[in-house]
Formats: structure tokens, C-alpha cells, sequence
């Protein structure tokens, strides 16, 4: 119950996109067609639900403080949270070149059609700004990093698709000149942003 | 020579500024900019990670492998801006409380591995470094300008200080309590971006 209410929490109240603007560049990018928005959100909720436990470990078991304790008690006053930045930016550009590799192994075909998105993930907000959430939120057990993750990478999957959906519609309308692609994809943003802040009278 | 080079530092600020024209960095422009002080000390850190990286890899470009070109650039990046946040923390304790996890978010900030793909990697230090501060300062004035707008009309103040005068709130002026709210920051970017092409004609899409 307590997973579930997360779940909800990250994915809708808190919504990756709406509240907290993350990934915006390659949600900006990627979002004219829904074919590939849906695959890049995909991509990002799959690398996210690995990413932060993976990086949930190891800010409990290496960087925080007395986090290296389980070694020996004498390394009970290290604390090296200062790498965390370098440590968890290394973790996720390390997995997302994995991933690469795997899915050009084994799936091709998902491979051509995520192509260049891939290696974009790497350095797209929403997955470093999940790692930092995680640490600043101190979550119990290395389960509720990982409904985090995957809450918040959906969020972002449906908030991508949304905006694709709706792009596609308006390639047929009468846009003034100077507001055409990007200018408008960030209003209509601002309004869906005001059509999620509704969820944030939620009660839990 | 002289000149080009001197242009790469002013042609980010205008004509071909990093939010407006490459649609980079939205992220942090958004988050940061509710009231004007975190906008500036924001536009600042972002400008020096983006003068220094692109220094320390145009220095670098030609011992780099090209396979592992991004884990090199990303580690350069996180070093620098890990530097940036601990000097934040020690001068301006309560403005880095503020931008929380959005320091951090300055090595995923994509106007810095933008630049450095972009330009760094193939050109020399010095137009690398002026690069860097120009994208990084036209970064930093349209930070300014939404955090104007959205500290203005939001809470009336300016960088802390009461703009709007009492005889106006007496006569029944309120704050446009929106404006602190994030879906304000994006239509305040859209119409900045709006107002951009409209004078750069040959930025609008057909």
C-alpha cells in the first residue's frame, strides 16, 4: 500500500515533467511524432527503474556518511558524498552504454528504431534529477528507490506521449509566424502543467 | 581571426542564444527562476562550468578517444560543477539551499556537453573559452528576465525588495500567486521565445 501510494505520488503529484521541468530539452526534442516519443519514454522509465537503486546502494553503502561501516568500523567516519555527483553521473552513463550494447545485441530492430535516443538518455535531467531526489528523500528500503524510479519514469512517458499526441494534431492548424514549433510546445506545456496541478490537492 | 573570435562570444547572447534558438537547458532555466537572486547566481555557476569545460576539453581534444569521448566529458563536467557546489555552499549558503538538486543538474545541463560537442571539441582554447562564457551568459539573461517577470508578478519584490508600491495593493492590486507555480515559467519561455522570432525573422519555422 505504502509502494502504491508512492507510485501515485511520483508519477502524477510530483510529475517529472510538470513540477519539477525535468528532461525538458529532449522532451521539447523528441516530442513531434508519437512513435518515437513512445519509444524514448520507454527507454527513460526502463534506464530510470535501474538506475536509482542501483545509485540508492551506493549512496547507503559507499558515499554517505559512515556508510562504509559494513567493511571495517574503523572507515565509520568516512564520508565521501562529496563524489556523489561524478559516482552517480559514472553509474548512469555506464548503464545507458550497457543497454546499448545489449539491445544492439539482441534486438535490433528496437535498436534501429530507438537509434540516436539512446545515447541521448545519458544526459537527460530526469535521470540525474531522480538520483538526487532519491538521496535527498532518504528512502527506507532499496524497493521504494525502485517504485521511485519507475513512477517517475512513467510520469515522464505519459507526459511525453500527451505532448506528442497533441503536436501531431497541430501540425494542421494556423499558427502565428514567430510561435510556431518550440515557442508553442512550451505554452501548451504550461497548460498541461496546469491541468496536473490538480493532483496536487490530492489527499493520500 | 580577431573578429570571429570575438564572435563567438556575442553570437550566443542574441541571435543564437542556448535557450531560446538551440532549446537547450530548459530544465534549470525553468526551476530556478521563481525570484530573481537564485536566477542570477544560477546564470553565474552555469557560466563558469561552461567557460571551464570547455577550456579543460579543448585543451584535452586531442588525446581523447573517440569511444569513451562522453564518460570523459560527463567526469570533467561533474568535477567542475562538484566545485561549483561547494563553493556555493560555503558563500551563499541560503541561495544553494534554495536551487536544492538543481546544482547537481548542471552536469546534465545540456547546453554544456552541447557547447563542448559542439564547439570545444574542435576548436582551439581560447575561442573555446569565450564560447563557453558567451553561451553561458546568454544562458544567464533570459534566467534573468523569467525570474524578473515571475518575482515582479508574483510576490511584487525584486530581489527581495518591495517593488510594488502600498497604494497600489490598497487599491485592490493582488499577486499573480501563478507566476510562482512551474506552468507560469514555460508560457512566460514561450512568449520570450515568441517575441524572439518575431524579430529574427529568419529563425521561424515554415
Amino acid at each position: 500500500m505504502e509502494l502504491l501510494k508512492l507510485f501515485i505520488q511520483s508519477t502524477f503529484i510530483d510529475n517529472m515533467v510538470f513540477s519539477f521541468f525535468f528532461g525538458m530539452c529532449s522532451y521539447i526534442a523528441v516530442s513531434k511524432s508519437v512513435k518515437t516519443a513512445n519509444g524514448l519514454g520507454l527507454a527513460v522509465t526502463f534506464v530510470m527503474l535501474m538506475t536509482v537503486p542501483l545509485n540508492y546502494l551506493l549512496e547507503n553503502y559507499v558515499l554517505k556518511a559512515g556508510a562504509l561501516s559494513w567493511i571495517s568500523p574503523e572507515l565509520a567516519s568516512v564520508d565521501l558524498s562529496f563524489l556523489s555527483f561524478i559516482l552517480f553521473i559514472a553509474v548512469i552513463a555506464a548503464f545507458v552504454q550497457l543497454l546499448e550494447m545489449v539491445v544492439e545485441k539482441f534486438s535490433p530492430s528496437l535498436y534501429n528504431s530507438l537509434g540516436i535516443f539512446l545515447p541521448l538518455i545519458a544526459v537527460n535531467c530526469a535521470i540525474m534529477g531522480g538520483a538526487l531526489f532519491m538521496q535527498q528523500r532518504n528512502f527506507a528500503t532499496v524497493g521504494e528507490a525502485a517504485v521511485f524510479g519507475f513512477g517517475s519514469g512513467f510520469g515522464w512517458w505519459i507526459a511525453i506521449l500527451v505532448m506528442a499526441a497533441i503536436r501531431e494534431r497541430l501540425a494542421y492548424s494556423n499558427v502565428p509566424k514567430g510561435l510556431r514549433g518550440p515557442g508553442l510546445a512550451f505554452i501548451i506545456t504550461g497548460l498541461l502543467g496546469m491541468a496536473f496541478m490538480i493532483f496536487s490537492g490530492f489527499q493520500m | 581571426m580577431k573578429n570571429k573570435t570575438f564572435q563567438s562570444l556575442t553570437n550566443p547572447l542574441a541571435k543564437n542564444n542556448p535557450v531560446l534558438v538551440q532549446i537547450l537547458g530548459i530544465c534549470s532555466a525553468l526551476a530556478v527562476t521563481t525570484q530573481l537572486k537564485p536566477a542570477l547566481v544560477m546564470g553565474l555557476s552555469v557560466t563558469a562550468v561552461c567557460a571551464f569545460s570547455n577550456l579543460v576539453l579543448s585543451l584535452l581534444r586531442n588525446g581523447i578517444p573517440d569511444r569513451i569521448r562522453i564518460i570523459v566529458q560527463l567526469v570533467v563536467i561533474a568535477a567542475l560543477v562538484t566545485i561549483v557546489n561547494d563553493i556555493l555552499k560555503a558563500y551563499v549558503y541560503d541561495v544553494s539551499k534554495q536551487l536544492s538538486v538543481y546544482v547537481g543538474l548542471i552536469i546534465t545541463n545540456c547546453i554544456i556537453m552541447g557547447r563542448v560537442e559542439a564547439f570545444a571539441l574542435s576548436n582551439k582554447p581560447l575561442p573555446s573559452l569565450l564560447d563557453g562564457i558567451g553561451n553561458g551568459l546568454g544562458y544567464g539573461a533570459v534566467l534573468v528576465i523569467i525570474g524578473f517577470f515571475r518575482e515582479l508578478l508574483g510576490n511584487g519584490t525584486l530581489l527581495g525588495y518591495q517593488v510594488i508600491p502600498n497604494c497600489l495593493y490598497e487599491a485592490g492590486y493582488v499577486n499573480n500567486g501563478l507566476m510562482l507555480f512551474p506552468p507560469a515559467a514555460l508560457i512566460i519561455v514561450g512568449i520570450i521565445i515568441w517575441v524572439h522570432r518575431s524579430t529574427n525573422k529568419d529563425l521561424q519555422e515554415k
